[in-house]
């Protein structure tokens, strides 16, 4: 890989007298034979902001819950104070002054600010807690990060910015060294996110050396003193924020050629629009879009995970509320949008939860193959037992499935198999229109070149395909237009030479902000699983 | 992959998975086995038929609570409903047995199955349409029936007409070639309900409901139909225990068919249906309700143990068998 750094003269030089709270050196993870971190070298120092940036999948989280030892590193040493530090875990790191303050809101709704802040950590007086005591404390907190909740509050009446103040609250309860926040604004409408950046620097003005993890690049602009940015699993370099443009991070997060993964473009396909979306909104107008897909085109989705692309999708297939919007399909309005009216109209939607939504793991792979295409493989009352051991032999050879019997259950494959059973299992219905999110998240690279080859014939045999992706490279790889989602909206299309991954995160991250709509719908559906 | 590779390897999973499917039936033999080494009037004729027909009702019902379990669900409300469909199909009968004579059965039966139908139609609406947890929905109709019989039998009992026992009387008590008439009964529901949820489109989908609604949502099935209809099949299934129950005791009171819910979700559990849903043992089931007629036989033939205490032995065959189950996983 060749690594091409923009901008010269930007590696980090390590001033004299910056006092560095928390030292990293040459930390990795791995789990088992696969590496997902190495080579992380880096300080935090007191009185900074140092802000990590990275694709999806670039190790951000990794690195984080390593230095909150919530994870334990296979390689590599920290240093606190000039002194090495190991974390058994991350009661440990806490009370070494190491705390992350987790992305979604982990607290009690049905306890008030109080109980949450001090639960596990009760104040007592003699066998009794001491209510009184835990409320001040928990007043003078809230009132250090400028919350205008009360102690008393309970925390599921709280709107959610105060319940994220609520959770940052807890975090410093005690007095910390270093405060890790992971995507802190991924929930927070545009005037919350301002005050949570007041806390934030408050923080720093008082010491703290605050580790800030975000894919919003408007934020970290805003923000950070320093930035590391992360690709692969590896550490591209540390900058001074100084003179670090919101595209030039974009460029240090991209920064790499694309591989000979990806097959060849089609030729722009000249037929009319097949599926053409207009004005659709999803759960009650937090996700609104137009599109349309042309048949032999493959049509990608990009943005941020919580920009509402996997919603508008699961809002077209009936599977969430969607109002309003006018949809056709070859010319002819579709009025019933349930999974089984489209799966007749001829559309599918392969879900970007393989586990969770896609498989039944633990039922054998023929009933997993068959779900969709019941009335398809079985016209008849009874199951057609051979017909269906007959289906699952073809999709094991087309699809190259590989297993070890034919008799296993779903749950016992790899993921990468999983991958191609599921979309065996829709293409069974031989659909016209085929939309697949996340094709090949978390599977290796060998079956990820295969899964392309697939959409690339499927799309080439005259069918239409809409790949929704967070991989970037994957998305410029594959797609022969791209339209990038931004809070819910379509915030630009890209056509021919515009798709490039700067261009893509350029566009998911950067422009107007109109509120975070859609990452909270995202989150409540969390809390819902 | 070679196709040598894959048969192999097949026959490996399969007999895997037979042996771990086999445990409800080693256990039923294990019972027999100490029945034998206990009592030498076990197994005698009389007393082997005698059991099977006293666990036909149970096993009815536990087939349609197969369905049930296996889509999702969970019905509490069988026992008090069984009593509500007799109460209604003796009412019938007695009224309509002037006129129609004998025939006044078969009408009745049918109402029953109707009435069945739509008790549990009532079941699978309030949890699908109503999203209301089966375990408290199906509380709530649990009171509702048992409240129902007890106000139309106001308190005592509702007996069936004497004109009618004699020719009702061979269903409970007839046989067909020497096998009673409840275990024919019970052979039939038994084999339509292995036929429903193997070998059908609405068995797959049942499973797949149980197994993982999202997926099965995903996939384009309608998971409130299929469990809708997995309550109403649990209706029918306690009509045809009240069909065969009726001439046993001839009357409904309002402590007809109390605590069999419980009994009835035992069969099934211990007989390898996962009660969080998606793994459905028809057969299983039979050998549960068996395992559990056999012990409670065993404890009044024997006297090493009070038959007071059949209930007491039942809970602990159950947790043993939740325990089996786990450390066979």
């Amino acid at each position: 890989m060749i690594e091409v750094l923009p901008l010269s003269g930007a590696v980090s030089v390590q001033p004299a007298g910056a006092a560095s709270a928390l030292r990293a050196e040459g930390l990795a993870k791995a789990y088992g034979a696969i590496t997902v971190l190495s080579g992380v070298s880096l300080d935090i120092r007191a009185g900074e902001v140092h802000a990590i940036i990275g694709e999806n999948g670039a190790g951000k989280s990794t690195l984080m819950k390593l230095l909150s030892g919530h994870v334990t590193p296979t390689e590599g040493r920290l240093e606190m104070d000039g002194r090495g530090v190991s974390f058994a875990d991350a009661v440990a790191a806490e009370a070494a002054g190491v705390v992350l303050v987790h992305q979604e809101i982990l607290l009690a709704p049905d306890l008030t600010v109080a109980e949450n802040l001090f639960l596990g950590r009760e104040l007592t007086r003699g066998p009794m807690v001491d209510d009184r005591a835990m409320n001040r404390r928990t007043a003078e907190v809230l009132a250090s990060i400028g919350a205008h909740c009360g102690p008393r509050d309970r925390v599921g009446s709280l709107p959610l910015a105060q319940r994220q103040l609520v959770q940052i609250a807890r975090a410093l309860l005690e007095p910390r060294k270093v405060v890790i926040f992971d995507e802190p604004t991924a929930v927070l409408a545009n005037d919350e996110v301002a005050a949570l950046l007041d806390v934030v620097r408050r923080l720093r003005d008082r010491g703290a050396a605050v580790l800030y993890i975000s894919h919003r690049l408007d934020e970290v602009e805003a923000l950070a003193d320093r930035i590391t940015v992360l690709r692969d699993g590896r550490m591209i370099g540390t900058w001074p924020a100084e003179g670090l443009s919101q595209r030039g991070m974009a460029e240090l997060m991209v920064g790499r050629e694309l591989d000979m993964l990806y097959p060849p473009k089609r030729p722009e396909p000249e037929a009319a629009a097949r599926l053409v979306v207009e004005g659709l909104r999803v759960d009650h107008g937090a996700v609104e879009a137009s599109f349309s897909v042309r048949p032999g085109e493959v049509l990608g989705i990009g943005g941020m995970i919580g920009s509402g692309r996997t919603e508008l999708f699961e809002g077209l297939l009936g599977l969430r509320p969607s109002q309003a919007g006018h949809v056709t399909l070859d010319g002819r309005a579709v009025m019933q949008r349930s999974v089984r009216d489209w799966r007749e109209a001829g559309l599918v939607y392969l879900t970007e939860d393989r586990k969770g939504k896609g498989l039944l793991l633990e039922e054998p792979l023929a009933a997993n193959l068959t779900l969709q295409a019941l009335d398809r493989v079985h016209p008849g009352l009874a199951l057609d037992r051979r017909k269906e051991a007959a289906a699952l032999e073809k999709a094991v050879a087309e699809y190259d499935i590989r297993v070890r019997s034919l008799l296993l259950e779903a749950g016992q494959l790899s993921g990468g198999n999983q991958q191609k059973l599921l979309l065996a299992k829709v293409m069974l219905t031989d659909p016209s229109v085929v939309i697949i999110d996340e094709p090949t998240r978390g599977i290796d690279i060998g079956n990820k070149s295969q899964i392309y080859d697939f959409i690339d014939r499927l799309v080439r045999a005259g069918k239409a395909c809409i790949v929704i992706s967070s991989e970037l490279p994957e998305l410029v790889g594959l797609s022969d237009r791209v339209l990038v989602m931004r809070e819910g909206r379509i915030v630009a299309e890209l056509t021919g030479a515009e798709i490039t991954e700067q261009g893509v995160v350029y566009a998911a991250t950067s422009g107007q902000a109109t509120g975070s709509a859609a990452a909270r719908t995202e989150t409540a559906a969390g809390e819902r699983g | 992959m070679t196709s040598t590779a894959t048969n192999i390897a097949g026959g490996e999973a399969s007999r895997r998975i037979r042996w771990a499917d086999m445990g409800p039936f080693i256990a039923l033999a294990v019972v027999v086995l100490i029945g034998v080494l206990l009592n030498s009037s076990f197994m005698t004729g009389t007393n082997i038929a005698n059991v099977v027909t006293r666990s036909a009702f149970i096993a009815i019902i536990a087939v349609g609570a197969t369905f049930v379990i296996s889509s999702g669900g969970l019905d509490l409300s069988v026992g008090s409903m069984m009593a509500f469909v007799t109460g209604i199909m003796i009412l019938t009968m007695n009224r309509l047995e002037p006129s129609m004579g004998a025939n006044a059965i078969l009408v009745g039966a049918a109402l029953g199955l109707i009435v069945g139908a739509i008790c549990g139609l009532l079941n699978g609406l309030i949890v699908t349409v109503g999203k209301i947890e089966p375990f408290i929905a199906t509380l709530g109709t649990m009171g509702i029936f048992r409240a129902l019989i007890t106000w139309m039998s106001d308190g005592g009992s509702i007996p069936i007409d004497r004109a009618l026992r004699d020719p009702y009387k061979p269903v409970y008590f007839g046989n067909v070639l020497g096998i009673p008439v409840p275990v024919v009964i019970t052979l039939a529901v038994v084999l339509v309900g292995a036929f429903v949820l193997y070998r059908t489109k609405f068995g797959r989908r049942c499973t797949a409901s149980g197994s993982n609604a999202d997926v099965a949502r995903f996939s384009g099935v309608s998971v409130a139909k299929v469990r809708t209809m997995a309550f109403v099949i649990q209706g029918l299934c306690v009509a045809i225990a009240a069909i065969c129950y009726i001439p046993r005791l001839g009357a409904a009171t309002p402590t007809t068919g109390q605590l069999w819910e419980l009994q009835v979700i035992t069969a099934v559990v211990i007989g390898g249906t996962a009660l969080r849903g998606g793994k459905a043992r028809i057969w299983g089931t039979v050998a549960g309700a068996l395992i559990l007629e056999v012990i409670a036989n065993l404890m009044v033939l024997s006297n090493m143990v009070s038959e007071y205490l059949v209930a007491a032995v039942q809970g602990v065959i159950i947790i043993l068998a939740m325990l089996a189950h786990r450390f066979i996983k």
